[in-house]
């Protein structure tokens, strides 16, 4: 019992870290069809950033700020310089997102250093609480706390705000939205932006979590938050959240029970969803 | 007519290949008029509509919003100008409710680029636009509704509602009654009715059912091959011959048949 309590919490931290990288993708992805393979670049930085103010001013809430404002930093700068000229082709899309995922990696290493950083966890989040046999490790309950404090936010904005409105009918039919006379692509840029800040959020709470950061594990997490996407349904918002739920404790069980296969169970579980719901788990698009 | 046209076109004309689909149309339309176009299945009513919202641009020629050549704006500037149109196809987000749908395009006239973050109370008044809009096109029963669940004619009359929203000073409906079952149409006849009654409206109106067009028009213009007929009232267009010939005619019950 106790063992299955601490995989749960194991898997849904997991889980929710890889939620907040997919939930800026499938936005991004139903909104306007881009195809962001850049995004862990942003996640990775999102770490780095963090630990580089957290080690600065030793507190944990400025690491948060400070990375998420470099992933709106980024994001703008993503968005106008790499995504812009290449709308509404995959390919091209593909390509130069991809190359821009390996000069964020890099960059991160000219600045930081190649080697790996070791990431603390704040004193007041750091060890963990018995309840009768069961160790809840303190951090990751925080990390869920934070997940779905983040999707409880963002839930209402899509659907009780004016720019939520835009952005779901957006997902649907964009050609439409434009028709009515709104102007889509500034949207998706503020879209694109709250997506890199989001994958910069997991990126920082990554960091205490595994204990290391490296400029690889962008793209190692990016993987998943794709899995993830194509499981959700693309652009749907619930649908990445329960999807990387998923996908989260899928990882975690496997890779306690049969860890050969705990790579392996992510991929299988996307093609099964692919077999038989190939639009994933919610559709979004009408 | 003594007012100044809203809306006019010149020679306008668009070829498809050797196909000329629109042929040197000139018309004027003056303010909160009421003009409908009648003319066979291929006779360009569509095209020409295409041409006015500046989907299609034209192979020669040009369309005037108040008296301004639209030629360098795109269909989207001139929904912001004052020119809406409606789709032959309906043209609703599905997965949004009734409600919603018309509150997207209630918000989208209300210049929603720099207001996007306004407070709670302000969201509210788009709300209560967007209820009045239902009640014009008789569809508040279904405001809660997914707008796909809705029966054909009900997403004509969304769509009419959408359009509203919008307000443009030049509503351009494309058949509205297409596709629709014979029960559904008496009640979007009603809502053309209460706008054109609102009278604040000027009203271009593609229709294939001459009966239901008869009372409600000001004018009629009819096309045939891309040409402009004629043009009219009501009365002088059932007693036109050529018109009889064309279309009324002979043309007419062959394509019935």
């Amino acid at each position: 019992m106790e063992l299955i309590i601490n995989l749960l919490i194991n898997g849904l931290a997991t889980g929710m870290l890889i939620f907040l990288l997919a939930a800026g993708l499938t936005l991004i992805f139903g909104l306007m069809d881009v195809l962001n393979f850049a995004h862990g670049g942003l996640f990775a930085w999102g770490a780095f950033s963090g630990v580089w103010f957290y080690g600065l001013t030793n507190s944990f809430t400025v690491a948060i700020i400070g990375a998420i404002l470099t992933g709106i930093v980024l994001g703008f700068i993503t968005e106008k310089l790499i995504i812009t000229p290449v709308y509404g082709n995959h390919i091209q899309q593909i390509l130069i997102t991809l190359g821009f995922m390996i000069v964020l990696s890099e960059m991160l290493k000219v600045v930081f250093g190649p080697n790996q950083i070791a990431a603390k966890t704040p004193p007041l989040l750091s060890g963990s609480w018995e309840i009768g046999d069961v160790i809840i490790i303190k951090y990751r309950l925080f990390i869920i706390l934070v997940g779905i404090l983040v999707f409880g936010i963002f839930q209402f904005i899509l659907k009780r705000t004016k720019i939520g409105l835009i952005v779901r009918a957006g997902v649907m039919n964009k050609e439409m939205v434009q028709a009515l006379g709104i102007n889509i692509k500034q949207v998706f840029l503020y879209v694109f932006m709250v997506g890199a800040a989001l994958a910069a959020l997991g990126g920082v709470l990554m960091a205490p979590y595994s204990g290391v950061i490296y400029a690889e594990m962008g793209m190692e997490f990016a993987i998943l938050a794709f899995i993830v996407v194509v499981i959700g349904g693309m652009g749907s918002f619930p649908g990445s959240l329960l999807a990387a739920i998923l996908v989260g404790l899928a990882g975690s069980f496997m890779a306690y029970y049969v860890p050969a296969l705990s790579l392996a169970v992510n991929m299988m579980l996307m093609a099964i969803v692919l077999i038989f719901r190939p639009q994933g788990l919610f559709t979004a698009k009408g | 007519m003594k007012l100044e046209p809203i809306l006019k076109t010149e020679n306008l004309t668009i070829k498809f290949g050797g196909q000329t689909a629109v042929d040197h149309v000139n018309f004027t339309m003056p303010a909160k008029h009421f003009k409908s176009i009648i003319g066979p299945n291929g006779a360009g009513k569509t095209t020409f509509f295409n041409l006015i919202s500046g989907e299609l641009k034209p192979t020669e020629g040009d369309v005037f919003f108040r008296g301004e050549s639209m030629a360098k704006y795109s269909s989207v500037e001139r929904t912001r100008k004052g020119l809406g149109r409606s789709f032959q196809i309906t043209n609703v987000f599905p997965n949004l409710t009734v409600i919603e749908n018309v509150r997207l395009a209630v918000q989208s006239k209300e210049n929603i680029r720099y207001q996007m973050f306004r407070h709670f109370t302000a969201y509210k008044d788009l709300h209560i636009q967007a209820e009045k809009l239902l009640e014009v096109v008789l569809l508040s029963n279904k405001a809660n509704a997914v707008a796909n669940q809705l029966s054909h004619g009900e997403k004509r009359k969304l769509e009419i509602a959408m359009l509203l929203a919008l307000d443009t000073e030049v509503l351009l409906l494309d058949e509205p009654t297409a596709g629709m079952s014979l029960e559904e149409v008496p009640a979007i006849l009603d809502v053309i009715k209460q706008i054109k009654q609102a009278g604040d409206k000027t009203i271009l109106l593609i229709e294939h059912k001459m009966d239901m067009i008869m009372d409600l028009s000001d004018s009629i213009m009819v096309l045939f091959n891309g040409r402009l007929l004629a043009d009219g009232t009501p009365k002088e267009i059932m007693d036109n011959e050529t018109v009889q010939n064309a279309y009324l005619g002979g043309l007419y019950d062959e394509h019935l048949a």
